[in-house]
């Protein structure tokens, strides 16, 4: 059930997104990063099913993905997180959590619209 | 028909948060101070309520949440603890719009603290906003030492953070080094005591820290 909610909030997004336009959706760009705790693929297997009757029934999702990184408190380098380790790969300092790699949102939609 | 291309730029999680917002302006308004309670299953989070609602000296509120049955709230209650169930139905997770259906239900008499107890996850609690005060994070010594390591958002976002269970510290091989070590790099400055629920060690700490901590939304100034 995790990626539900956040699946049926989706669709409602792009659907208001068409409606203003009186369209359909044909695509959705959705920005998805790796911490934000929703797996893309998931999100993707929901979308077919809840989206079943709606303008957004039949729409490609396209998924952006972003790894995420952590900042040295010491030297300042952005870099990615290693498996049970914080350590800056530059200068061995301490990494701390940055909001890169939490992203989660609705960047784009296509639309097929009346001429 | 031809297509077109529209740039949207929207949060998944904006109306969650509107909705959280509102919960949160609700709750202010009458002094009550919202702690949202996370932690696996079975990591001790009733018990933990239960021991800081005896120590805390004013009124406190629970809603409990699950995906089923109404087992902790009948636990509650049958101490004189209000309390008011959340079940979710398959959702892993409370959000604010169900927090919020559930406050609306509540009297607020007098205000206190409002413990809102999560589904039992490590993982998507920690995702969404329901209106809290603060995150009180829960793990307990037999979930594991690499816990902030596979799970870090939940330490992260936590403003206060419990082991618990340390009496079985002497049975299990939980690596206390380790674990700080990971907590600390996710979250230098959350508060962290260690209590045991069988004897209600620690927990007077945590009760002393959480009191002072809510007074300026329960005992508001002018």
């Amino acid at each position: 059930m995790h990626e539900g909610p956040v699946t049926e909030e989706i669709i409602r997004i792009a659907c208001e997104a068409a409606a203003a336009q009186q369209g359909r959706v044909t695509a959705i760009s959705l920005v998805v990063g790796e911490d934000s705790g929703f797996i893309g693929e998931s999100i993707q297997m929901y979308f077919d099913v809840m989206s079943e009757g709606t303008v957004c029934e039949g729409a490609v999702l396209h998924l952006e993905g972003v790894k995420p990184k952590l900042r040295c408190t010491r030297c300042g380098q952005l870099f990615y997180r290693r498996p049970f380790s914080f350590s800056c790969p530059l200068c061995g300092g301490e990494g701390r959590p940055t909001e890169i790699g939490k992203e989660f949102y609705v960047k784009n939609v296509e639309l097929e619209v009346p001429d | 028909m031809h297509m077109i291309s529209k740039d949207v730029q929207v949060d998944i999680h904006a109306r969650n948060d509107h909705v959280a917002e509102h919960v949160h302006e609700y709750l202010t308004a009458r002094g009550i101070f919202t702690v949202n309670v996370m932690g696996a299953p079975g990591a001790g989070k009733t018990t933990t309520l239960e021991h800081l609602i005896k120590l805390l000296p004013g009124k406190s509120y629970v809603v409990e949440g699950d995906i089923e049955s109404d087992i902790d709230t009948e636990r509650l209650r049958k101490q004189k603890i209000s309390a008011s169930q959340i079940n979710t139905f398959g959702a892993c997770h409370l959000d604010a719009p169900l927090l919020h259906n559930a406050v609306h239900t509540l009297e607020f008499a007098v205000p206190g603290i409002l413990f809102v107890e999560n589904v039992g996850n490590l993982v998507c609690p920690a995702e969404f906003s329901i209106g809290e005060d603060i995150k009180l994070l829960q793990v307990c010594v037999t979930d594991g030492s690499d816990k902030p390591y596979k799970y870090p958002l939940a330490f992260e976002k936590a403003d206060v953070i419990l082991l618990s269970k340390i009496d079985l510290l002497p049975y299990v091989d939980f690596d206390e080094e380790f674990f700080l070590q990971g907590l600390r790099h996710l979250n230098p400055e959350a508060p962290f005591f260690k209590v045991d629920g069988k004897t209600g060690g620690g927990y007077d700490q945590v009760a002393a820290w959480l009191a002072h901590r809510a007074r300026s939304v329960t005992e508001p100034k002018g």
